[in-house]
């Protein structure tokens, strides 16, 4: 195995706004410490932003063995230049093997820009990551990432590999890996940088910038009501707040309904979305693409309701009703309400 | 203040709905059979760079790279509103991953010379990557403006974007020259103009032509649509396609999902409450 790949090891970009950290990035550094311990290096993050060298302890806990902090009044909020410059001098210096992203707005932002400048290999939206080896011809690579991810509109799946350049990136969607539990025990280095920024890197600047509270969270509910095409229409979209609203469940929707503009992007399910493990999944109107089936497949129970006895949903749900959900949705409101 | 302006456009399949009929026996899909469509987030980047030419004038020049059926969605770019296309195609462009695209992006923009602004899609429906932009904005060196939804304020090169974030929203001030990529919540593409959809419709470009004649005509009728090599471009071989490419496709499988067959309700409201009962003894709800 090639020992410099093992020394360089697992790098976890650390996402934060104010100092909270992003679930996204917890669930990383869980992984990122499983690949580390399998290659048998070492896990390092950084993490910038301003006065959130608090947090550097809490992401020991969670596994990693260094962390690198970028405190600088200028970095309070996300801005693209400064953090692609930190984190393209850091990755310079460091050379790690792996470097994980999540897959949020900021993530889709930075992770390109920082493959684009040190010209390596990204892999967006993997579904899972392992360790292992490739052959091309006469060459075999041993102990790299095998970046697994839905590809062609979540058809099929891909595993990708980045053999030739350092670092191999890749970003996650927030609840594909499971945050695990901390351990305040662990111990690891702490590094404070001293980042030099240009007036050229802080070219843009936010004017505004209004973060609602997060309203949908699909990843830790319990019950989830979901709606596709078959809801017709925004105005419609009603009806499947409404069960949901007296279900006590959140409210999911299919990538065509959110395309389609019945409701707004947060809401969406699937592996193109959100991978969701709810108790109970009610589908209603959703044909059920592949990488929507694919990613609602651990909820406990699913009920589908569609007026197209063929439609594929049908395939991965304990519970059907062959119906309209104008319909049906109203009688199981009513149902509920009558439960003894 | 008149904007040179270019759009980046993708052909794409239309991965949306994958019927039985594109599927074949092994449940694999047979590509050539889906429609090949504009990447949907395109038509709202050349929504927002029409929009500013609208307001303040100026030339959007729409750029593909793919195949030399690409022209097809160049074709709908200049019905839509563009003013000029380049197709980008060669053999050697062929198996590209995002970092090999942008850097022959990065080429094509350079030989088109200067500009103001540069407009992708949020992302490609093939890939959903979102990656194309902020690669072809860091080769050129400058600022992106992803997930853009509105341009705010434009005057000489000072601009104010509203870009969509996690939950809310950002405005961002910046200067020209800027790369946005947009989101499908901007403003809704226009329909294309029936007068330049009838003008376009027979646009051909030089490799397609057959006769020297035929070439001159279309020429002469601003029908030619210009086509930009590998040598044209005059980049290295190396930086695109496959040989550019530093991700690598190990294999592909297809997906396995469970596989059940549901226990079915009928519609009446004691099959439905049936259904609820069952759910509340499970303990499910």
């Amino acid at each position: 195995m090639n020992r410099k790949i093992m020394k360089n090891g697992v790098w976890v970009f650390i996402e934060n706004d104010s100092g909270t950290i992003a679930d996204v990035s917890f669930e990383l550094l869980w992984k990122g410490r499983e690949l580390a311990d399998q290659l048998g290096s070492e896990l390092a993050c950084f993490i910038i932003g301003h006065q959130i060298s608090a947090a550097a302890p809490e992401l020991v806990a969670y596994g990693a063995d260094k962390v690198y902090v970028a405190d600088d009044s200028q970095l309070d909020c996300y801005l693209t230049l400064p953090y692609a410059r930190i984190a393209v001098n850091l990755i310079k210096e460091f050379r790690p093997s792996i470097l994980l992203i999540g897959a949020t707005n900021i993530g889709r932002d930075l992770a390109p820009r920082i493959a684009s400048h040190l010209r390596t290999g990204l892999t967006a939206d993997c579904t899972d990551l392992q360790i292992g080896e490739y052959k091309f011809g006469k060459k075999t690579w041993k102990g790299i990432l095998l970046q697994i991810r839905p590809a062609f509109g979540g058809n099929v799946i891909a595993t990708i590999v980045t053999p030739e350049t350092r670092p191999q990136m890749a970003t996650v969607r927030e609840g594909v890996f499971k945050k695990h539990l901390a351990n305040s025990s662990r111990r690891g280095q702490v590094v404070q940088l001293n980042p030099v920024l240009t007036d050229q890197d802080m070219i843009l600047k936010i004017v505004e910038r209004v973060k609602a509270e997060k309203k949908v969270n699909l990843k830790s509910a319990k019950i989830i009501v979901s709606g596709g095409m078959g809801v017709g229409s925004k105005e419609n979209y009603e009806i499947i707040h409404e069960l949901a609203g007296v279900l006590g469940g959140q409210v999911g929707a299919s990538r065509a309904a959110v395309d389609a503009g019945f409701i707004g992007r947060e809401h969406q399910v699937g592996q193109t979305g959100t991978t969701v493990r709810p108790n109970l999944y009610l589908a209603c109107g959703i044909s059920g693409a592949i990488q929507h089936r694919a990613g609602i497949q651990e909820s406990n129970r699913i009920v589908a309701i569609n007026t197209d006895p063929h439609a594929p949903i049908f395939s991965i749900a304990q519970y059907g009703i062959i119906g309209d959900l104008n319909e049906v949705i109203p009688k199981m409101i009513k149902a509920y309400k009558n439960k003894d | 203040m008149p904007y040179r302006m270019v759009c980046l456009i993708k052909q794409v399949p239309d991965t949306r709905n994958i019927t039985l009929n594109v599927l074949r026996e092994d449940g694999t899909v047979n590509r050539q059979a889906l429609p090949a469509i504009v990447n949907p987030d395109d038509l709202f980047a050349l929504e927002m760079a029409a929009g500013i030419k609208d307001k303040y004038g100026g030339e959007i020049t729409a750029m593909s790279m793919g195949p030399p059926m690409a022209i097809e969605v160049l074709k709908d770019a200049l019905s839509r509103g563009a003013d000029q296309a380049i197709l980008l195609t060669d053999k050697k462009f062929a198996g590209a991953d995002t970092l090999a695209t942008s850097s022959l992006l990065e080429w094509a923009i350079r030989k088109y010379g200067e500009f103001d602004l540069i407009f992708c899609g949020r992302q490609a429906i093939d890939g959903d990557t979102a990656q194309v932009g902020p690669q072809v904005a860091e080769k050129l060196n400058i600022p992106q403006v992803t997930f853009a939804e509105t341009i705010e304020y434009l005057n000489e090169d000072e601009i104010v974007i509203r870009r969509t974030i996690d939950n809310g929203y950002e405005r961002i001030r910046g200067r020209l020259p800027l790369l946005i990529t947009v989101t499908n919540t901007a403003d809704h593409p226009r329909p294309p103009s029936i007068k330049r959809l009838m003008f376009w419709k027979k646009a051909r470009t030089k490799n397609s032509v057959k006769s020297d004649q035929e070439q001159e005509m279309l020429s002469e009728r601003g029908l030619l649509i210009p086509v930009w090599d590998l040598e044209e471009i005059g980049c290295s071989a190396e930086i695109c396609g496959f040989a550019g490419s530093e991700t690598w496709i190990k294999n592909v499988e297809n997906v396995k999902l469970i596989s059940r067959k549901p226990k079915l309700f009928d519609t009446s409201g004691q099959g439905i409450q049936n259904l609820i009962n069952e759910l509340v003894d499970d303990h499910i709800i």
